[in-house]
């Protein structure tokens, strides 16, 4: 027999297979163009963007775009001792161009950063263009030597090389507290100016402490809202949700009143005699604010993974586990607790997530040592304006977000993520 | 939660032990929002209870803060909450629309690469929000909708729209597709089908999707505060300056607004959850 005889047909002479296969293939893409616009949308305006970032911090171009024919002439040269005539020529013409745009500024600035000195030079070289002192009828690299005696160190041409490469890790490696020295080799940054260092540390000590508190105060919590009767749960789950609910701000702005010296907390204190009136410790603007309020406001996403999971374990199962033979402790250590794992992988990564990525309430509570890597990656975003660095910062810590949302992932899948 | 009688003392003990831990949890969480309550009704400038308000003499309180936040000179609020509601209702409703519609197609068993493309989605909800802010920025900033209320409204989309999908997504989990079905085989056109038939049934969760959308539009300020000009201020922005330069009693007044309003959004979306959940034929 062959195969064909063997095919069912449909009414129109189809054969099934492939008539199904038609349908089901229709249905994806009806399934697909529900989701198209949403996914278009994000990918234009946020995943492109993240992309973008990339591509941003490893992309230094302000100075090539700044020198280009100066570059270009380099290229023959073997960096050991000056440059030739034809380097110094286009220098200056990149430079006259410069000064135009009045752009001189940020090339010394730039350069500064690459090599210290380069600042007085440059003003000087300016100086020399803008009073037209540079004949371009004779050597151009003997005036330009003259006008300074670094022009003359072969290190500062150096320098400028250096600064060539259109792709480069010194952002990321400046976010490490490091950068590439003369020889190409990376170095770490003198102690007294290792501060990046610190952030990070102090943004994972912070995130992980907040999650251990967290999690020390969310899961008795949830157990009492898992078992008590539902009437009783109810009422106290308003004391979870309403936190949940309301503004960042608010709940900050309310830290920032109890914790003052002359605040609640400390009122309290005094009343109990814990401390005395005119000794009230200092609860803000250090470690003690930021941990206390970011613990309140990220409790709630501890609590409700928690509470979804624990209310799925059926008491009957402690009770086995006492009839056992097991005291109390050994029926939750052995038969409740590890029911609830997923529960607290949940909370805790979601806390954890949420702790890493915090700012605004340990800029307002926090004070200096409140400081954050988030803090540093707004504050170059808005002030520093060095986009490709605060970039390179945001993907660093991405890229520790996206480690550990891929462990959640494997531990708890993301199907899991439950919202009140 | 009463003992048993025959409970041995030491886990008499761990009991009241443990009942006390959680009181003072559940103080700790909730205890704060109280205290801004009485705070903004004081007469003073200070942000402390003073003696007067101790011993509750009625001069010691006054409405002048709330009086101040409404008609105070070169008053920022009545801006920063005109254009907080604006933006977070149109946000709101870009979420839900393009939010309800994605999930539609998520739930489908038809749909293709499904778990890349929920990861997707409810990525801005898993990026930490500086990150957002950055990139989000940087589109605005190319596409000229930096500063603009155009500028804000996406950018609340793009972070309101996973609170909708997954929301939506959980109540399609628990939904008849046989109902549709009913309604194709009667003679209904798809778009029809879904006004009449689907909507209905998952409006629970298309509403609360767009409570949390709201919420996040309207506490939103890490992006915001790239984004955002002087004619785009909103409360949040306000609030964060406000905390940042002097903590003034005027803040505490719009806190307790605030409070009132997310008790009133606490509210709707419990009742629409317990809704939710007796029209997916959940008893619990």
């Amino acid at each position: 027999m062959s195969s064909e005889t063997k095919q069912i047909l449909t009414t129109d002479g189809i054969p099934l297979e492939i008539s199904l296969k038609k349908a089901e293939r229709k249905n994806k893409i009806k399934a697909f163009l529900l989701v198209a616009p949403l996914l278009l949308f994000l990918i234009i305006t946020y995943i492109f963007p993240i992309g973008e970032m990339f591509t941003r911090s490893i992309d230094d171009k302000m100075i090539t775009n700044m020198l280009p024919k100066t570059f270009k002439s380099m290229e023959t040269w073997d960096g050991k001792e000056l440059p030739s005539e034809e380097v110094f020529t286009s220098f200056l013409s990149d430079f006259k161009i410069l000064v135009e745009k009045k752009e001189h500024g940020k090339l010394a600035q730039r350069l500064n950063k690459e090599k210290n000195g380069f600042n007085t030079i440059t003003k000087k070289l300016f100086r020399q263009v803008k009073r037209n002192k540079i004949d371009e009828t004779q050597s151009i690299k003997e005036q330009i030597m003259k006008v300074h005696k670094r022009w003359r160190n072969v290190e500062y041409w150096q320098a400028i090389k250096r600064t060539a490469p259109p792709y480069t890790s010194a952002k990321y490696l400046k976010a490490m507290d490091m950068y590439l020295n003369e020889d190409n080799k990376i170095t770490q940054v003198s102690e007294d100016r290792r501060i990046h260092r610190i952030l990070w540390l102090r943004t994972v000590e912070v995130a992980f402490f907040v999650t251990v508190f967290c999690f020390l105060m969310g899961y008795p919590i949830a157990h009492l809202l898992a078992t008590l009767p539902m009437k009783y749960s109810n009422l106290l789950m308003i004391c979870v949700l309403l936190p949940f609910w309301t503004s960042l701000l608010v709940r900050t702005a309310s830290w920032m009143i109890l914790l003052q010296q002359q605040g609640v907390v400390n009122d309290f204190f005094v009343l109990i005699g814990l401390v005395s009136d005119d000794n009230r410790p200092e609860m803000m603007y250090n470690k003690v604010g930021t941990y206390v309020a970011m613990t309140q406001i990220l409790l709630p996403f501890m609590v409700l993974p928690l509470y979804s999971v624990m209310k799925t374990i059926s008491p009957s199962l402690m009770r086995a586990g006492k009839s056992l033979g097991g005291t109390p402790f050994v029926a939750f250590w052995k038969v409740y607790f590890p029911l609830t794992i997923p529960g607290i992988g949940a909370g805790c990564l979601l806390v954890f997530i949420l702790a890493i990525g915090y700012y605004i309430t340990p800029a307002l509570v926090g004070g200096a040592s409140g400081t954050l890597i988030s803090n540093q990656i707004a504050y170059h975003m808005k002030t520093t304006l060095d986009w490709s660095f605060a970039s390179a910062m945001g993907l660093m810590l991405l890229g520790g977000v996206l480690v550990i949302y891929w462990l959640y992932n494997k531990l708890v899948g993301v199907d899991n993520i439950k919202l009140g | 939660m009463a003992l048993p009688k025959y409970t041995e003392t030491r886990y008499r003990i761990w009991h009241y032990f443990y009942i006390a831990i959680c009181t003072f949890v559940f103080i700790f969480l909730i205890a704060p929002l109280f205290v801004i309550f009485p705070l903004s009704f004081n007469a003073e400038e200070f942000l402390v209870f003073s003696e007067g308000m101790k011993n509750l003499d009625p001069d010691a309180f006054s409405l002048r803060w709330y009086k101040d936040m409404v008609y105070g000179t070169k008053n920022p609020w009545g801006l920063a909450a005109k254009n907080s509601f604006i933006i977070a209702i149109f946000a709101t409703l870009g979420s839900v629309i393009l939010g309800t519609v994605a999930a539609l197609g998520l739930s489908s068993r038809h749909m293709p690469f499904k778990g890349i493309i929920m990861a997707t989605l409810i990525s801005p909800m898993i990026v930490p929000l500086i990150i957002s802010g950055v990139a989000i920025f940087f589109f605005m900033a190319k596409a000229g909708l930096a500063a603009t209320h155009t500028g804000i409204v996406l950018a609340h989309i793009i972070l309101g729209t996973p609170f909708v999908v997954i929301t939506v997504t959980a109540t399609l989990s628990g939904f008849d597709h046989s109902v549709t079905r009913a309604a194709a085989s009667l003679g209904s056109n798809p778009v029809n089908t879904f006004m009449k038939v689907t909507l209905p049934l998952i409006l629970p969760g298309v509403i609360s999707g767009g409570l949390f959308a709201f919420v996040t539009s309207f506490d939103e300020v890490v992006v915001v505060l790239f984004l955002a000009g002087l004619e785009n201020t909103t409360i949040p922005i306000q609030m964060w300056t406000g905390l940042r330069e002097q903590l003034s009693p005027t803040i505490l007044a719009v806190a307790t607004c605030l409070i009132v309003l997310s008790t009133l959004i606490l509210i709707s979306a419990e009742l629409l959850r317990r809704r939710s959940e007796r029209l997916r034929g959940i008893n619990r």
